[in-house]
């Protein structure tokens, strides 16, 4: 039951409030309650998975390998109380942001379901469904804000993820032609059978291709940035937080848990185009002054990180990567939120357009700092912490090359960030009239104080949750725990 | 009213019954035969879109007890409630139980049947609204 | 029998490729239908198809009949399809409503408005 319910809770909460449609007010108090419950339950979970490690529930009592299983180890429980903090966050922040669509609250719920329930998904077919109805959630969150602008964006993202989950669909036809298994434990049992073992690589190659689509992996972007900014502010948060950094998750539990024999040349591979999306995310961020559009090009960086400290292919690496993808999620939703409350006050989301925002509210300033300074890596925050063990990893293996690019990656970052920082706080509002403070309603404090409080927690004290990590990912890549085969 | 089609026009009150009661049959067939909530969903679509077509999307409306989103979304909640029986008697989410004939499978089932009613309907309605009236 | 799916799988891939790289909404959402049911198709060609066994294990019979055909394979495309299903009246919807509005195919380009200076990226007031 605790691994059923983080599922449960925001697929309950969807449709009853679908069911609520015409009665915003009683949608509304749905929102909330299933935001708290869902945290509580994620607690509990984190709890369960605490005491007793990894929990596992196959759904309809089947015996082993034949049932859909759900399963909680310390990376998936860590990951759903992130998703759970990040969905509560963003209802407390959108409460107080006027009068919303009545579809949007079962939408918004049902991305969130979807998203928890890829990290709970101990079966790939399952792990399919899951990504196609977070899709399908996405694309009504994309195509609720109407007009031309929606319509082309949400078909960009459209044909594009469409196409990334026909290929997620055909390479686990060909890995269940070729193994018979679809669970997780099966399929790792099969994958190191040496008269099956041979034919998988072409096989997980496929669904690689199929996960960096959705993560948003260099060459394979474009849908990103081209859709991101179309969408409201709260909801870019909670979609740019979770959805490449699942899949991200899912590539990590793959080559990690369940494919461990995966060739080295697919994974020097993967090194390398993790640097190509580090830079060109970082390039793109560079380019724009668009608040919404700088953030969108900062995801796929991040995913750049993401994907070298799978890259590397140790348990030491696998435990960086799950701490950075715990920060990520975090930092980038909270940042998200911050550039909301700053379009809010300052009544542009262009930097040429807005200023002034120092002198109008220091706290907003404090915290943006904070966040920013988290999102470049500067000690001591989660970001210093997880770059830091990706890349001493990194070093220790003798990849200097890739730890320098993710040095200077993070240097241009830091020039992304001061260039917020600078048109944004410090120089004078172009147009003073339009700058409006007291706009930003409480909830919105809230959430985003909320966040960052908790964040710097992590940063200052962050040895219980490395090494609650660390515990979870002690089993991947089992061949290589003294470097790399 | 569509003036064309007379014949069509006259059968579809009766062609509605008959198609809606079929669906139900299938849906409760499917307990121990070929069948289900899932076609006999699919059937109960094919009446209320005949109803649609001939009569117009409001009188087609007019036979279902909610919206059709709203009744999709019952639907799965009434899925969902049925796997939750299990859980209070110690057993795994989703595991049926029965009661003699009686069980939560059945329920599941009738969700799946007005999940695929709602959610299709859900489709339909406005694409044939869309055809109705030309902008 | 195998040669004639791989076949079929080869152009229907072919074509389903053909037509999501024409500049035109009504055939790429053609494209993507067709690559979908050929996923489908190579989903359900992971259980070996060609049995005509039932699995179903007979009245009085200890397991199933030897030879029977795999029912996993065929559940999971029959979910896929749905979902597919799903998606597709979704996108038609979707391009029709972009197309109605006067969408230029050839260049979609009403969310990346071009910019006025040769360096700096447009100022976009939405």
């Amino acid at each position: 039951m605790q691994v059923v319910l983080p599922l449960l809770i925001p697929l309950l909460t969807a449709l009853l409030a679908a069911l609520a449609m015409p009665r915003p007010r009683l949608q509304r108090g749905l929102g909330q309650l299933g935001g708290v419950a869902l945290v509580l339950s994620a607690l509990w979970l984190l709890q369960g998975v605490m005491a007793q490690g990894r929990l596992s529930v196959i759904l309809g009592g089947w015996p082993a390998p034949f049932g859909i299983e759900l399963a909680a180890d310390p990376l998936s429980a860590v990951l759903v109380m992130a998703a759970a903090l990040l969905a509560l966050a963003v209802r407390v922040y959108s409460d107080d942001h006027g009068s919303s669509e009545p579809t949007r609250l079962p939408l918004e719920q049902g991305v969130v379901a979807a998203a928890i329930a890829i990290t709970l998904a101990a079966d790939l077919f399952n792990l399919y469904v899951w990504f196609e109805l977070m899709l399908m959630g996405v694309l009504g969150l994309l195509a609720l804000g109407g007009g031309q602008r929606a319509a082309e964006a949400t078909l960009k993202y459209f044909a594009l993820s469409l196409l990334g989950t026909l290929l997620m669909l055909a390479a686990i036809g060909l890995i269940y032609g070729a193994t018979g298994h679809l669970n997780f434990t099966a399929l790792s049992q099969a994958a190191r059978d040496p008269a099956i073992a041979p034919a998988l690589p072409l096989y997980v190659g496929l669904l690689l291709a199929a996960l960096l689509l959705k993560a948003g992996a260099f060459p394979l972007f474009a849908w990103l940035p081209a859709s991101y900014h179309t969408l409201p502010l709260p909801l870019l948060a909670l979609i740019g937080g979770l959805l490449t950094k699942v899949a991200a998750y899912v590539l990590l539990r793959l080559l990690g848990d369940v494919f461990v024999l995966t060739p080295a040349a697919l994974l020097e591979g993967l090194g390398w185009l993790a640097l190509a999306t580090m830079i060109s995310g970082v390039l793109g961020a560079a380019y724009h002054w668009d608040l919404r559009r700088i953030l969108a090009f900062h995801i796929v960086s991040q995913i750049g990180y993401l994907l070298l400290g799978i890259a590397l292919a140790t348990s030491a690496a696998a435990s960086a990567t799950a701490f950075f993808l715990l920060h990520n999620i975090l930092v980038k939703a909270n940042l998200f939120l911050i550039i909301g409350l700053m379009i809010l006050a300052a009544g542009h989301h262009d930097l040429r357009r807005i200023g002034g925002l120092y002198p109008g509210s220091v706290l907003l300033a404090l915290l943006f700092f904070v966040n920013a300074f988290a999102l470049v890596g500067v000690p001591p925050t989660t970001g210093f912490w997880g770059k830091f063990l990706i890349l001493r990893e990194a070093f220790e293996q003798g990849r200097y090359l890739w730890g320098g690019v993710a040095l200077g990656v993070g240097l241009l970052t830091l020039y992304s960030m001061s260039k917020i920082w600078l048109e944004g706080f410090w120089k004078a509002h172009p147009d003073p009239e339009r700058l409006n403070t007291a706009a930003i309603p409480l909830g919105g404090w809230l959430a985003v104080s909320g966040l960052t409080l908790l964040i710097v927690l992590i940063g200052l004290y962050p040895e219980p949750a490395i090494r609650f990590i660390d515990a979870g990912s002690a089993g991947f890549w089992p061949a290589s725990s003294g470097g790399r085969p | 009213m569509n003036e064309r089609l007379p014949l069509l026009t006259n059968a579809a009150g009766p062609l509605y019954w008959l198609l809606f009661l079929a669906s139900l049959w299938v849906l409760f067939r499917g307990h121990n035969a070929p069948g289900g909530g899932f076609i006999g969903g699919l059937l109960a679509v094919a009446a209320s879109s005949l109803l649609a077509t001939v009569r117009g999307v409001a009188a087609a409306r007019r036979r279902q007890w909610l919206a059709p989103v709203r009744l999709a979304a019952a639907g799965v909640v009434l899925a969902l409630l049925s796997g939750l029986v299990a859980p209070l008697a110690g057993q795994p989410f989703l595991t049926h139980i029965w009661w003699g004939g009686l069980s939560t499978v059945l329920a599941f089932d009738l969700g799946v049947f007005l999940a695929v009613w709602g959610a299709l309907t859900g489709y339909i309605y406005p694409l044939l609204e869309e055809e109705a009236s030309p902008s | 029998m195998n040669l004639l799916l791989i076949l079929t799988l080869g152009i229907g891939v072919a074509a389903g490729v053909y037509l999501m790289l024409s500049r035109d909404l009504f055939r790429l959402v053609v494209g993507l239908a067709i690559l979908g049911s050929l996923a489908n198709m190579i989903l359900f060609m992971g259980g070996r198809p060609g049995s005509l066994i039932a699995p179903v294990i007979e009245k009085g019979a200890e397991g199933l009949p030897a030879g029977f055909a795999d029912p996993l394979p065929q559940a999971l495309t029959l979910t896929a399809i749905v979902i597919g299903f799903a998606l597709l009246a979704f996108a038609l919807v979707l391009a029709a409503r972009a197309a109605r509005n006067g969408a230029d195919p050839d260049r979609l380009r009403a969310s990346e408005p071009k910019p006025h200076e040769a360096v700096k990226p447009p100022i976009e007031d939405w």
